[in-house]
């Protein structure tokens, strides 16, 4: 009896590896939910390529005095930042159904760590922003953008644009473990992305704000991964725009991490 | 010593203004059947919920397993498997999927995942639908595959938080099957429900519970010695032999009581009514009534409702206690 103890409450190769394995079986459940929905990823697809087209016929002439081609390099690295903010909404949502439904009470009475179900979520949203990346930059190609740098600098985008996400959707966990409905949760992600991804650098220059405005775009943590984007994939600065997204990135993993698993250990 | 798998003392939790439990004592002994009977909102959901380290409580202190469940809940989650009020199966996923899931959370290697679904869902009538979205299953399919991924883990201690409502009667009784299966394999079970009479087919033990307390806990024979027992109920087809059936059944009354017009709630007049001690009362009224020559229109025992068994329980308690 005392050895069968033993095996059961040890999991093969310790806690760390254990989170990792329950973790990727639970990412494994989100992706076959996705991979029956497709309808659900609409959102990293068809939406983007609505802003861009919009942005890029509707406004692009009257923004940039007529040069759409231009306006199109300049606004497609931002574009791309903003759809991964909004890409990030649909997880809290989704997280707040299943709550709701009661499928994570059988998570919970499971011996897994507390905070593996929401790794395992987040963990399998990066097949969305990676489709994000995909679908901006091949359409983006179609109607006229061109990459100006190289393979390996777009590529490094790409890379930083996924981990920005993977980064920036704990935020959408954390108000998914907070409120009552998924409706609530998109709204008052929209309420936080709106401003976040119009209120930057993704749509205009900085330069043509008043002050007030210039103050927020500077403290905005859209700003410097659009100004990375940019200089990766159409060439400028990079170092120091990286610096200050990595350390945004790693406060909203400091700051939002701990208040979301919080927020799952309290919703009872 | 007696082998107790649930041991609880004291339990309370408070929700807002709501005193779900307010002082629970449980106990449940190993192999056994525990039912844990009560109205909506009597707190039973709220019990397993702390039980099953769902739910940390304000006060009290609970052993499942001989674990503590609030000092080392991970070790109590290897050992128990619970099925709650709303079959939470993921109904994106097929029937295997989720139970293979389940599997790979418990620390099993996939292919002994994979081994475990098939047998469950052979063994709960769902190896056709294995491959079907969860989604597509009738209520009964979702109820099976909900007890199945509870079971996959082969848990000591199980939890069943109401099983059978929303259930029709065949349905109830299979899930009646399962039950008792299971206890023969060596688990203990905890079930809540809201009715005696699932209660009574089940438990080996009873706790009642109301507005948070424990109001009665007793064998089901006990409880229903307590609350009156069966009631035999006659209506004969010609409402003028009601007295020839007041008398026929006067013989088969339990101790200290006698036949009367059935005057229960709702109930036509014509009909009769009868405590009785148990099914032998059938075996001496049937032969006589058909001797008299009376033809009965309707002829069944009767356990108390869940009402009366709370009437018959808090009579006599004043009347501040119940609040």
């Amino acid at each position: 009896m005392t050895t069968l103890d033993a095996t059961l409450d040890h999991p093969r190769g310790g806690s760390a590896a254990a989170l990792l394995r329950h973790a990727t079986a639970l990412a494994r459940r989100s992706l076959i939910k996705t991979a029956r929905t497709p309808e659900a990823l609409l959102d990293v697809t068809l939406q983007p390529v609505i802003f861009l087209l919009l942005f890029t016929y509707l406004f692009g002439g009257a923004i940039s005095g007529g040069d759409r081609a231009g306006y199109l390099q300049f606004l497609l690295p931002g574009m791309l930042a903003q759809s991964l903010a909004m890409g990030g909404i649909a997880l809290g949502q989704n997280l707040n159904a299943d709550i709701e439904k009661g499928v994570f009470d059988r998570f919970r009475s499971l011996p897994v760590a507390r905070s593996a179900p929401l790794v395992g979520a987040v963990a399998a949203d990066i097949v969305r922003y990676l489709t994000v990346c995909v679908v901006m930059l091949g359409f983006g190609m179609l109607i006229g953008f061109r990459v100006q740098t190289g393979f390996v600098p777009a590529l490094a985008a790409v890379g930083l644009s996924v981990a920005f996400g993977l980064c920036f959707c704990w935020i959408s966990v954390w108000v998914g473990m907070l409120v009552r409905t998924p409706g609530a949760v998109q709204g008052l992600m929209f309420l936080l992305v709106f401003p976040l991804s119009f209120g930057s650098n993704v749509f205009v220059q900085t330069s043509t704000l008043p002050g007030w405005l210039q103050w927020f775009v500077h403290v905005n943590p859209i700003t410097p991964l659009v100004s990375t984007i940019r200089g990766l994939l159409i060439g400028g600065p990079v170092a120091s725009h990286l610096v200050v997204t990595l350390a945004w990135m790693a406060g909203l993993l400091l700051v939002f991490v701990p208040l979301a698993l919080r927020g799952y250990a309290r919703r009872a | 010593m007696t082998d107790l798998v649930v041991r609880a003392e004291g339990l309370r939790k408070r929700f807002g203004k709501t005193q779900a439990l307010d002082g629970v004592d449980l106990t449940m002994r190993r192999g056994t059947v525990l039912a844990v009977l009560g109205p909506n909102g009597a707190g039973k959901t709220t019990a397993v919920r702390v039980l099953a380290t769902l739910l940390r409580p304000d006060a009290g202190s609970a052993f499942v397993a001989g674990i503590d469940v609030l000092k080392e809940p991970q070790r109590v989650r290897r050992r128990i498997g619970l099925t709650g009020q709303y079959a939470s199966v993921d109904e994106d996923l097929t029937g295997t999927q989720n139970l293979v899931l389940i599997g790979q959370l418990l620390d099993l290697r996939t292919s002994d995942a994979r081994r475990r679904a098939a047998e469950l869902l052979e063994w709960f009538d769902l190896a056709e639908a294995a491959g079907r979205m969860a989604k597509t299953y009738s209520g009964g399919m979702r109820r099976r595959l909900d007890l199945a991924a509870s079971l996959v883990g082969h848990p000591e201690v199980i939890f069943l938080d109401e099983p059978t409502t929303g259930l029709d009667p065949a349905k109830r009784e299979d899930m009646w099957g399962v039950v008792r299966n299971q206890v023969t394999q060596g688990a203990s079970v905890l079930l809540t429900t809201q009715y005696l009479e699932e209660a009574d087919a089940l438990a080996d033990e009873i706790v009642v519970i109301d507005k948070g307390r424990v109001i009665a806990h007793d064998s089901p024979d006990g409880l229903k010695r307590r609350v009156g027992g069966l009631t035999l109920r006659v209506r004969p087809a010609e409402e003028s032999r009601v007295p020839d059936v007041l008398r026929i059944l006067d013989a088969v009354a339990a101790p200290g009581t006698s036949s009367s017009p059935d005057t229960a709630a709702g109930a036509r007049p014509g009909a009769v009514s009868v405590p009785v001690t148990g099914d032998t009362a059938l075996d001496i009224a049937v032969p006589a009534l058909r001797r008299a020559g009376i033809e009965v229109t309707d002829l069944a025992l009767h356990l108390p409702s869940l009402d009366e068994v709370f009437h018959s329980l808090t009579e006599g308690v004043p009347a501040k206690e119940l609040v």
